[in-house]
């Protein structure tokens, strides 16, 4: 900690360099904002052919919203186990920070499990991507999503990987992943799947 | 200021002893990277120009003989897809990379390596696209691809080569405009607040906003078009209930904001020359730098005036019309403050100052024929002719180049340490200025007497004989001006008069080191003081407001930390040069070209995906900064 604190005042006289850490946030914020627009047209597109079914299932047919709903609990969990990690982090404990880590990651995994299943379901009811442009637009809004909870488990992983290393623990926060940034990240992808759930799922059946 | 240069013949010892072409694929330094934007941007910029020549010489007489149907296709698709995305986009990459930094007293860009990766990605998407020529023709669908164009036929990868080439370089301009957008953030000097940054670096603030909102957008119509193609996906199949239009809107939405992408930076390039040369501050500076920051905005406001002729309705179109009016108003202050910049001033007439007077005068032919296309039923008449062609030929050849040229004569200097040839400069210059308008100005004429753009013959007796000859000689006059500049850029870099730290008694705190740059940039952190800061370093005013030369030394302030910091150069924290950006961008290169060949390019990609995913392991466990000297 202390070693942290002399390295950042270092690079505060030289000038040349910063807090990395904010510095790090900072440009997390920026790409975030970058994802806003790029989920946002994945929506708009949703909604514009939500009711182009072409005789295929409709959202009413299909969505089961019991089972979709305690997937969306598991995901809204993992920011929990999420808020822990980075707590735990903070005060410089590392194996409950693993811990929570590791949960959030299973979290993760747990609601992609579903979404695999429940892709599964709807294709045996005759609902593909080429079924209607409904089908089109859920499964490839749906799955980018997946993509981003897929990204966010293995950034997890890899953070809790590096937290054996050391890589996270001398905060000089040059090296390596941050949690706080894999946090930012992490609530990020379950805030827009509640905007998924609620606009897709919700409000079409 | 004097006292700087006494240590740089020790600094251009390569990076770990790296030399040669080692060196420029892991180089860290935002300079290097600048550099090799530029150059990219330069080689591109012959290619996409062969391309325009070619569709030149094809219309310089009725029923043209030279390409075929799907050769002039794939011409007029991939002049515009290089001019935008691989020459104007990149050129302006370059400046930013090299001077933004050192225009806020930074020592690099937020986070150098991933400004690597951003160059490395861009350069392997251009690749990417260029290939598509030699594996069964360049794309043939427009830069804008509206669907079923884009769509239909997925047996010839063509579009697909679109599609992911666009997709790759998207990802490269939202990296770097995250890099840039922190580094303004978080890494000018004390005392360079937000307002007194020069206004290059403004602009190329506001492109960065408007590339990191647009291109997520259009990344989502390219999928779409990528999963259409190759999924069987409906998106755009107007037969199963996909819409069209949706892609339009799409496209429209990154398109529009992408224009001014293109502009802005020449518009701050011009911003920084024309107060050097008038030897005045630029007038109503914050007034310009607001109307950027408007422009930005209301840029994404617009983009349905390109889609007049789809059928959105009255209440669209006359909301669009409207916004594409006011967003005239932004700009038409620009104008008017850079001709209040000029007015009254000494001015020196050389050719850096000479484009970017051509820029003003040429941008605002282009601007006004720009807001005639906001009359909406106007519009439906030009819609799709040679009128349009002329118009944003202007705003883009004659606002965005001519401002990029005005920068490469400012800024050669800085970064060679040579002068570029004045006279060739101007030959240059009015080769340039002259071959625009002969190939320009005529296809106003052409468009409004009815001869439509993307057709590759038109027959004779109509009228068009005339003016399209002419405008295929004015077309191999800008090919012979560009000839002079690399002519000018081989001779002034090997035979060119030494250009000193500041050749042009210039305003901006590049030019208070030496040329080219130590790689560091700054010994000493600068502690900003004013707008324009180095020429209050050397100018006082007098009562009558002219500018008096403060005696070297004199004001002591700066001078004394120089002498004062012995030992702070040993803790300059560079980073270090590494390979793992261009190989994580190898590694996306080698995944794209996959994605063109599903199912079996599925290997590839996976093998791609390693790559990356090394790239990014070894790139995260790597340490980051080594000491200089």
């Amino acid at each position: 900690m202390a070693d942290g604190a002399t390295t950042t005042l270092e690079h505060a006289e030289h000038g040349g360099h910063h807090d990395v850490t904010r510095t790090r946030k900072i440009a997390m914020w920026v790409f975030l904002g970058s994802e806003c627009l790029f989920f946002g047209t994945l929506i708009s597109t949703f909604l514009l052919y939500r009711n182009r079914t072409l005789g295929g299932p409709t959202a009413h047919e299909i969505f089961d919203i019991p089972f979709t709903s305690v997937s969306s609990f598991i995901l809204l969990m993992s920011s929990l186990t999420m808020v822990l990690a980075h707590h735990a982090s903070d005060r410089r404990d590392w194996r409950q920070a693993r811990i929570w880590l590791v949960a959030t990651a299973l979290l993760g995994m747990a609601f992609l499990s579903g979404q695999v299943f429940e892709f599964t379901e709807f294709v045996h009811e005759g609902l593909t991507v080429t079924t209607s442009p409904f089908g089109s637009s859920f499964y490839v809004l749906t799955s980018f999503h997946g993509a981003h909870v897929a990204v966010g488990v293995m950034l997890l992983l890899a953070t809790a990987f590096m937290s054996f290393s050391g890589k996270l623990r001398t905060d000089t926060a040059n090296e390596g992943m941050n949690v706080e940034l894999v946090a930012l990240y992490w609530h990020f992808v379950d805030i827009v799947w509640i905007v998924i759930f609620t606009v897709v799922y919700l409000l079409q059946v | 200021m004097t006292a700087m240069p006494m240590d740089a013949p020790a600094l251009p010892a390569p990076a770990h002893g790296h030399r040669g072409i080692w060196a420029w694929i892991t180089t860290t330094d935002h300079k290097k990277i600048g550099i090799l934007y530029g150059v990219s941007a330069m080689a591109f910029f012959i290619v996409g120009g062969v391309e325009a020549l070619l569709i030149r010489t094809q219309l310089a007489v009725p029923n043209g003989e030279v390409l075929s149907a799907d050769a002039y296709n794939q011409m007029f698709t991939m002049h515009a897809t290089t001019m935008v995305f691989l020459v104007v986009m990149p050129a302006a990459a370059a400046f930013t990379n090299y001077f933004l930094p050192i225009l806020i007293g930074a020592r690099d860009v937020a986070f150098p390596r991933l400004n690597a990766l951003s160059y490395w990605i861009f350069f392997f998407g251009g690749l990417f696209l260029t290939l598509s020529f030699f594996l069964g023709g360049g794309a043939d669908g427009g830069w804008f691809g509206y669907a079923p164009l884009s769509t239909e036929v997925p047996e010839i990868v063509r579009m697909d080569y679109w599609a992911l080439g666009i997709q790759v370089l998207g990802v490269a301009s939202i990296a770097s405009s995250v890099n840039f957008i922190t580094t303004v953030f978080t890494m000018r000097a004390p005392g360079m607040t937000l307002m007194r940054m020069p206004v290059f670096a403004w602009m190329a603030t506001v492109v960065s906003f408007l590339l990191l909102f647009s291109l997520p957008i259009v990344a989502i119509g390219l999928f779409q078009v990528y999963f259409d193609r190759n999924l069987g996906t409906l998106f755009f199949d107007a037969a199963s209930g996909g819409d069209p239009v949706l892609w339009q809107h799409l496209f429209w939405l990154f398109g529009h904001p992408e224009v001014y992408v293109l502009i802005l930076p020449a518009m701050g390039i011009v911003s920084e020359v024309l107060p050097t040369f008038s030897r005045k501050p630029l007038f109503g500076r914050s007034f310009v730098i607001f109307s950027g920051i408007a422009i930005g905005f209301m840029g994404f406001g617009v983009w349905a005036h390109h889609m007049f002729t789809s059928g959105l309705g009255p209440v669209a179109e006359a909301t669009f019309a409207l916004t594409t009016m006011f967003i005239a108003v932004p700009t038409g202050v620009k104008i008017f403050n850079w001709l209040g910049t000029v007015w009254g001033g000494s001015l020196r007439l050389n050719t850096a100052m000479l484009f970017s007077l051509g820029f003003i005068a040429m941008f605002t032919i282009g601007g006004l024929s720009g807001v005639t296309h906001s009359i909406v039923p106007a519009d439906s008449q030009q819609h799709d002719t040679y009128y349009v062609v002329a118009h944003f030929h202007y705003v883009l050849f004659g606002g965005a180049i001519f401002g990029l040229m005005s920068g490469i004569y400012y800024w050669f200097p800085k970064v060679t340490g040579k002068l570029l040839s004045e006279s060739l400069g101007k030959v240059h210059f009015w080769l340039t200025f002259i071959g625009f308008n002969l190939t320009f100005a005529p296809m106003h004429f052409l468009g409004l007497n009815g001869m439509p753009r993307r057709t590759y013959r038109y027959p004779p007796g109509l009228g068009f004989e005339f003016w399209n000859l002419l405008a295929t000689v004015g077309s191999f006059v800008i090919a012979l001006s560009v000839m002079v500049l690399l002519w000018n850029w081989i001779r002034s870099a090997r035979h060119g008069k030494e250009a000193g730290p500041d050749p042009w008694d210039a305003r901006t705190l590049e030019w208070s080191i030496t040329s080219p740059p130590p790689e560091h940039n700054f010994d000493e952190i600068p502690v900003v003081q004013a707008e324009d800061d180095w020429w209050h370093r050397k100018y006082s005013t007098d009562e009558a407001g002219r500018p008096v030369p403060i005696v070297a030394g004199a004001s002591g302030e700066d001078d004394d930390h120089d002498a004062g910091d012995g030992e702070g150069h040993e803790g300059i924290h560079l980073p270090s040069p590494s390979y793992y950006p261009a190989l994580a961008a190898l590694g996306m290169f080698v995944a794209v070209m996959g994605l063109v060949y599903v199912p079996w390019g599925l290997l590839a990609v996976a093998a791609g995906a390693v790559i990356t995913l090394w790239g990014f392991f070894g790139w995260s466990l790597e340490p980051l900064t080594r000491e200089s000297h």
